[in-house]
């Protein structure tokens, strides 16, 4: 949004640039390659280095495998036609894990909110909840809901569900009370309180939680296929590890790097979408 | 146009009971501009509350065109202290927030919106963010806000208390102009003096807490044509203001 609108900006003076402003422009612009080179030489020195010690047998690329390894690696996944299905079903499992975390823990700030006797009531549950390590219901979960997809998504939503909600009711809670007066003057409801006020000014607060949440969703999703699953990149992570194929788990971790890097990159483009007219 | 009845106005809280205004009694005629002036936390906000409606008081009652006050009535438009744009919303849908809330969005509603913000030089900024104008330019906005649900009676909490001097004195001369030009009734609430004797024909000094009428000042100003700028030339200005001033009684504590 910045950058459009400073290059917007710029189109519009480019024909009375001065010279000084030129050479300021310049500046950054190298600074900025400068930066993307150093950082592109940062990785292909990291996977260089791995790959000449691994050769040179000066670490054991048996326990620490090898970049040529995980390509083949990755290469014989898709030759057997089952790496897509394992990369998706995480995925899935993620990006169902933080949305349904995001709307759940929404809606209930929203009832929490909306009663206030309720939210006393249940004020210390969810200082214990929040404070629990949630990943200690994994068995519990998978005890009640059976070995699948369906206890990996509770995982997730267990490990974001309190957070949002407090995140949320904060939120809601620190809207100037003049704006809700604002809304009763014109004789509006509680409900048209919430349409009208809280939830547009709250927007950001719960893109913002939506941020947190796909990285709790993550970590969720991981540990939940750690424990139960017959699928999925922390399958494929276990699985490698008990039968000691490091290329596996190593490769592995690197696509579950990826993809979790790129679906952040993803959610950060639609938080730009969602809010341009900030 | 609004009788105020022996209106008493008690808080509840643990630290006991606070009572915020005891027995106010006066009345304010259609078309009449009254500020109320009064130390702070004597019970003004509060009593504006009572008017329009979004409090009940603990005692008396309020008149609105003779009848008896049960909440909020379209009636009255109420100004609070900030603008309170809302700044997801476009100059235009923030003026529309009234008519939408109160369920009125029609096309003429819509036609009459344009109309207000074209006779109050803002229609350029209709699809402009309140981040984009000025602080006078906000509050106008804010007025023609109030305006659209077409009040009988404005009810100004510390309205311009937001703006900087320079500004608050344009803005006064300003809303004060199109508070007279829609022909509306008009209550302010001000810590400002100056403020409430060039706007208001009449004056009420409330005591300190628990708020009661301590005297009420009918204004004459001998300048014409009157407006919150020139009223600050008339002779009585000076006056008026000495008066207010030692009824007020200001003490600055140690
Ligand atoms: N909701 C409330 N609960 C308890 N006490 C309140 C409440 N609202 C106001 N009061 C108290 O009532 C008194 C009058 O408050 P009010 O806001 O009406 O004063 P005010 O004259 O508008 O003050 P100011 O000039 O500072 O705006 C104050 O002492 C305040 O502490
Ligand atoms: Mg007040």
């Amino acid at each position: 949004m910045l950058k459009r609108k400073a290059r917007k900006a710029m189109a519009e003076t480019s024909t009375l640039i001065s010279p000084e402003h030129q050479e300021f422009l310049r500046q950054v612009r190298l600074e900025k390659t400068r930066i993307r080179f150093t950082q592109v030489l940062i990785l292909v020195i990291s996977f260089g280095l791995w790959e000449i010690f691994a050769r040179a047998n000066i670490v054991d690329s048996f326990i620490t495998s090898q970049p040529t390894r995980v390509l083949k690696t990755i290469f014989s996944l898709y030759e057997e036609g089952v790496l897509f299905h394992h990369i998706g079903i995480t995925c899935l499992e993620t990006v169902i894990g933080f949305v349904l975390g995001t709307l759940l823990g929404t809606v209930i700030a929203i009832i929490l909110w909306w009663s206030e006797f309720l939210s006393k009531v249940l004020e210390p549950y969810l200082v214990v909840l929040n404070s629990l390590p949630k990943i200690a219901l994994g068995p519990v979960f998978i005890v009640w809901i059976g070995a699948g997809p369906a206890a990996i998504i509770v995982m997730t939503l267990a490990i974001s569900l309190i957070v949002t909600v407090l995140e949320v009711l904060n939120g809601f809670l620190s809207i100037d009370k003049e704006k809700i007066k604002l809304v009763q003057t014109f004789g509006g409801t509680k409900f048209q309180v919430l349409t009208k006020v809280l939830l547009p000014a709250s927007f950001p607060t719960i893109i913002n939680a939506l941020k947190i949440n796909v990285g709790l969703s993550w970590v969720g999703v991981i540990v939940g296929e750690f424990l139960v699953s017959k699928a999925g990149l922390g399958y494929l992570i276990v699985y490698g590890g008990q039968v000691f194929k490091l290329d596996l788990v190593m490769t592995s971790v690197i696509i579950l790097g990826v993809a979790a890097a790129l679906m952040y990159q993803g959610v950060v483009y639609l938080e730009k979408v969602l809010v341009k007219n900030k | 146009m609004v009788e105020v009845h022996n209106v008493s106005m008690k808080y509840h809280s643990l630290n006991g009971e606070i009572t915020a205004l005891q027995n106010i009694n006066f009345s304010v005629q259609a078309g009449e501009f009254v500020s109320i002036v009064g130390p702070s936390g004597c019970g003004k906000s509060t009593l504006l509350s009572i008017i329009s409606g979004l409090l009940a008081p603990t005692g008396g009652t309020v008149l609105l065109g003779g009848e008896k006050v049960a909440g909020t009535s379209s009636k009255i438009g109420y100004m609070l202290q900030k603008d309170h744009l809302l700044d997801w919303r476009t100059i235009f849908e923030n003026v529309m927030l009234g008519p939408e809330i109160r369920k009125t969005v029609t096309a003429e509603v819509k036609e009459r919106a344009l109309h207000l913000l074209q006779t109050y030089g803002l229609y350029e900024f209709r699809h402009k963010y309140p981040a984009q104008l000025s602080g006078g330019m906000r509050q106008r906005v804010a007025l023609i806000r109030t305006l659209m649900t077409s009040p009988e009676i404005l009810l100004l909490d510390e309205a311009f208390s937001a703006l900087d001097y320079q500004t608050r004195l344009a803005v006064n001369d300003d809303i004060y102009a199109i508070i007279k030009r829609e022909n509306k009734t008009a209550i302010l609430v001000t810590h400002d003096i100056a403020e409430s004797i060039s706007m208001a024909d009449r004056v009420i000094v409330l005591s300190k807490r628990p708020g009661t009428v301590k005297q009420i000042y009918s204004l004459s100003l001998s300048i014409a044509p009157r407006t919150p700028l020139t009223s600050r030339e008339a002779p009585e200005f000076r006056y008026y203001f000495q008066e207010i001033w030692k009824e007020l009684d200001v003490h600055v504590e140690a």
